[in-house]
């Protein structure tokens, strides 16, 4: 049987090694709640990611439970929060763009699908408040 | 005089297949091939504190459709009790509102060349949405989809009767004529307690 030539084996792995390079994002986060996206069925892609902020939304994760309850919590960053914080987030994340890129901010609303409207609402209020008005309620494709 | 070469001794290579597949596996494991979509939504501007409490804006009852949801996920609109699936065609007969009904939207005309020069367009509606503090998200995203989608088909029936195709393929001209004749105005109310705890 002939021997299989493998010398360009190497340059293959690299190609696709490059490849998973371009496309990773690493997660910045880690999640403390617990998200299950809601589903939709006319969504939008989200774009340039550089312009988008998260703020998470749902139920601590089990092993928060016993020191957070198991209400609804906001998480900014990596840590819970209350919706009064979430202005100085804001805030602090435009800071963090530039100056071209400030009127384009879009904050996506990563919210679980059993969560109540009343924290959302206040949520949307801070955000109005912060004059981020450009929102995105993140949902799955809707099979 | 020959000089004798000396000759560089090769790097061994055969391990670099090793270390790319190591370094693809690592890629591979952190990579997370979600795309976000989602809802876009425009917030709109924070209330002014120096106005006053009485609205200015006096909206004709005829415009506006009023799309309540309770802390149970049932659904109001206008005055009646509806299925999230009946949302969609009631949506899109308060947006284009075809027979010219009085009890529906008004229409002005309007000058868009693209599509022919003047056109009656229900300009001022406005669909108002409101949710109780115990409605459930899922609920109200499913309200939101169906009100967006009923922008959507109508969109898409415009651009098909007038471009010819759909409206995702029209250039950017035509989406904006498409936006004038059907402006999307979905207003998410202040929100309201009522009653309860």
């Amino acid at each position: 049987m002939p021997e299989l030539n493998t010398s360009s084996l190497p340059d293959l792995i690299f190609t696709m090694l490059f490849f998973f390079m371009m496309i990773t994002s690493m997660r910045e986060v880690t999640l403390k709640v617990q998200f299950k996206a809601p589903q939709a069925t006319e969504l939008e892609k989200l774009e340039k990611k550089s312009l988008v902020s998260f703020i998470y939304i749902g139920k601590p994760m089990p092993e928060f439970q016993k020191k957070m309850g198991s209400e609804s919590r906001i998480q900014l960053n990596d840590k819970f929060a209350e919706a009064d914080e979430v202005q100085d987030y804001i805030y602090q994340e435009r800071e963090n763009m530039s100056e071209a890129d400030q009127p384009f901010m879009t904050v996506s609303l990563k919210i679980d699908k059993d969560t109540k409207m009343g924290i959302v609402t206040e949520v949307k209020q801070a955000l109005r408040k912060a004059y981020a008005l450009n929102i995105n309620y993140s949902a799955t494709q809707r099979m | 005089m020959a000089r004798k070469k000396k000759s560089v001794p090769q790097v061994n290579s055969s391990s670099t297949a090793d270390i790319a597949f190591i370094l693809l596996i690592f890629f591979l494991i952190t990579t997370s091939m979600d795309t976000d979509r989602g809802l876009a939504r425009r917030l709109p501007n924070p209330p002014d504190p120096n106005q006053k409490k009485n609205d200015d804006i006096i909206v004709k009852e005829r415009n506006v459709l009023q799309v309540r949801l309770n802390k149970d996920n049932q659904l109001m609109v206008g005055s009646e009790w509806l299925d999230v699936r009946q949302l969609k065609e009631k949506a899109k007969e308060f947006i284009a509102n075809p027979n010219d009904d009085a009890n529906l939207p008004e229409k002005h005309s309007k000058n868009i060349p693209l599509l022919g020069g003047e056109c009656m367009i229900t300009e001022n509606h406005v669909i108002s949405l409101q949710n109780d503090v115990g409605t459930s998200y899922q609920a109200y995203i499913d309200v939101q989809n169906e009100l967006v989608a009923a922008y959507n088909e109508l969109r898409d029936d415009l651009a098909h009767s007038k471009f010819g195709k759909a409206y995702k393929e029209c250039n950017d001209d035509q989406k904006e004529a498409i936006r004038t004749y059907y402006p999307q105005k979905i207003s998410e109310a202040e929100p309201k307690k009522y009653g309860g705890k």
